[in-house]
């Protein structure tokens, strides 16, 4: 958590002292920059070979551009992202489009990260055109495998995405993510688009893929339950800072931040005689807070 | 006595790809001053449900093909358009998901709880202004008065939502519907808004009908719930009876497919939540019998679950399920169910 952090330390992915600032501009000719929103704001942790990383956080925390940033999808204001020992925020574009073979990206809307006029079987074969991995009938066969992964039928490869449900949609995210058998995959919301019982269904997958294939992963996501089950260690994001991070056990058991603490308290269980306890302390903490910060409004 | 009585309500779309029986057969009666839970996933008929009360249905294509609605013991589906605009807004309210896209973003905060309180009372403007002032500040919106003349735009989607809500209160309702009102917000803001949704039910003795996908949400809210499955209800039972002792494999399978939040790590960490395998059946043409049969891990046992549509029936005490296995009833090992 410190800069002291360097890649010698066996971490596959450290970012270090991360900012992403966007600037708030006014006027229509004489543009002037005004002021900067700071989405990111001197972010720093390591994730581990083989571990999930959870990253939680409301909407605007800065949960996704960091995950964009780390992917130089975005580029950072400042700050440090090694990634399999390569400075990524350095490297010429050449090298860095050959590091993206090892860190891809599943996208949370499964009905808008497809290209609706690819068949499925294009889509999931473009990473490995786009890389120029083997010939076009072993790309087919390698599709047609990665399909079978994810549990998605590998003779409908001719289809197109808009035939399928969320689900079955989502599985093929997650067979494009695969195919250039990746180190490392940032999760952005993956689920947040579907159904419980589908939801399931994928986090099951994601959960399969990570033992199969010793995948890392970089879960983001605004559902503290799913985070949960999915992560090793948790970092809780407010307002473009990290505020926690720990193993999953010690967060949730014993939260140390005020935002954290309030954050889980907030989340309804599904067990009526638990979740009157919980509604009592979510009082006693919203309380607590007022009387320390003297606001008597509501946030 | 019941506020609301809903009797065998039927609402069907009627498309060029056929009939849809969205809403098929819908019974449950609702006390002052209690709020009842709907719980389902996307298209299993709970927004359709409490738009046909509401009278909001659009028609053509949806039309209600049978059932009652009895609000007072009126029916609300036999009214004109003219009475039913009288009975919204004075009698029964709605809120919506969306707090986003609910209010119009071209009028001030101010004229649009008002503009509500003028089409329903015989009120002077300035008596109306004072009202929503009164409104802004029950739902808990800092310096209500100066908030008036604002834009929604200024105001976040938590905040957003409680103008919806003292838009929905102006005129007293009896009976609350809200539609998701939480799914579009962020979890400290959606306890926020159950809290105060809570707070004004109490206050108004009104009753509520909370429609979620949420089961979490409905833990906390609900005096009695009920599951709907593919346009029918599967389970409806207190809140309390509901999550001790779910009955309806799918009720069961809906709670083993939450993510815990509470409990022990490895098993958490390591565990596969249960999944439904399959998806909802097509309710242009849904199954004969029992509709929840081809994802139900327990309907293989016999062969009545394919042939024989099983009714709601009373398997405790005011609790009903629509299955031919309830959990009270089975023997044996529960079967595996997968991804």
């Amino acid at each position: 958590m410190s800069s002291e952090t360097d890649s010698s330390n066996g971490a596959l992915l450290t970012v270090d002292n991360l900012e992403k600032h966007f600037p708030i501009r006014r006027g229509i000719l004489w543009e002037k920059t005004v002021g900067a929103v700071k989405a990111v704001d001197g972010v720093s942790f390591e994730v581990a070979e083989g571990e999930t990383l959870g990253l939680v956080g409301e909407s605007g925390s800065g949960k996704s551009t960091t995950g964009y940033c780390i992917l130089q999808l975005m580029k950072q204001t400042s700050g440090s992202i090694n990634f399999m020992g390569k400075e990524l925020t350095q490297l010429p574009r050449e090298e860095l489009r050959r590091m993206r073979r090892e860190m891809q990206i599943v996208f949370q809307d499964p009905y808008a990260s497809l290209d609706p006029r690819m068949t499925v079987g294009g889509i999931v074969a473009e990473p490995l055109e786009v890389h120029g991995i083997g010939t076009r009938r072993s790309r087919g066969e390698q599709v047609r495998k990665l399909l079978d992964i994810v549990g998605f039928n590998p003779n409908f490869t001719n289809r197109y995405p808009h035939e399928f449900s969320g689900g079955q949609r989502q599985r093929i995210g997650v067979a494009r993510a695969l195919a250039l058998n990746p180190k490392l995959i940032v999760c952005d919301e993956p689920v947040s688009a579907l159904d419980v019982s589908i939801q399931a269904q994928i986090l099951n997958l994601l959960k399969d893929l990570q033992r199969d294939f010793g995948l890392t992963y970089l879960f983001i996501s605004h559902d503290l339950a799913v985070v949960r089950t999915m992560s090793d260690r948790i970092a809780v994001m407010n307002q473009g800072k990290l505020v926690e991070v720990g193993t999953a056990e010690q967060v949730y058991r014993e939260p140390r931040d005020e935002y954290t603490k309030a954050l889980f308290a907030a989340v309804p269980v599904p067990d009526p005689h638990r979740q009157r306890e919980r509604k009592a302390e979510r009082a006693r903490i919203r309380e607590e807070s007022r009387a320390q910060t003297g606001d008597g409004a509501p946030a | 006595m019941a506020v609301l009585e809903v009797n065998d309500l039927k609402t069907h779309f009627f498309t060029r790809e056929g009939v849809v029986q969205a809403v098929d057969g819908i019974s449950f009666s609702l006390e002052k001053g209690k709020t009842l839970g709907i719980v389902g996933e996307s298209g299993c008929g709970k927004s359709v449900t409490a738009l046909s009360i509401m009278g909001l249905i659009p028609k053509p294509p949806a039309r209600i093909v049978g059932g009652e609605v009895l609000f007072d013991g009126k029916d609300l589906t036999k009214l004109s358009e003219g009475e039913m605009q009288h009975i919204r807004g004075n009698e029964v309210a709605m809120i919506f998901q969306d707090p986003m896209t609910s209010l119009n973003p071209t009028l001030k905060i101010g004229t649009q709880i008002t503009e509500t309180i003028l089409a329903h009372r015989d009120v002077s403007k300035q008596e109306a202004r004072k009202r929503a002032v009164d409104l802004l500040k029950e739902v808990g919106i800092p310096r209500a008065a100066e908030r008036l003349d604002d834009y929604p735009h200024r105001f976040s989607g938590g905040m957003r939502q409680r103008v919806m809500i003292a838009i929905a209160l102006s005129c007293g309702p009896r009976l609350l519907i809200a539609d998701e009102p939480t799914t579009a917000l962020d979890v400290t803001i959606q306890a926020q808004i159950l809290d105060l949704l809570d707070a004004l039910r109490q206050e108004h003795d009104m009753a509520m009908i909370l429609i979620t996908h949420d089961m979490g949400v409905v833990a906390e809210t609900a005096d009695d719930v009920m599951i709907m499955y593919a346009g029918q209800i599967v389970e409806q039972a207190s809140g309390y009876e509901l999550f001790d002792n779910p009955e309806h494999p799918y009720t069961e399978a809906l709670l083993g497919a939450l993510p815990q939040l509470e409990g022990d790590e490895r098993e958490i960490r390591e565990g596969r939540l249960i999944a439904i395998p399959g998806r909802p059946p097509d309710l242009v043409d849904p199954p004969e019998a029992c509709r929840f049969a081809a994802r139900c891990p327990y309907a293989d046992y016999d062969d009545t679950c394919s042939t024989v549509e099983p009714q709601l029936r009373e398997v405790r005490p005011g609790h009903w399920v629509r299955t031919a296995h309830p959990a009270s009833e089975r023997s044996g090992e529960r079967e595996t169910v997968n991804a």
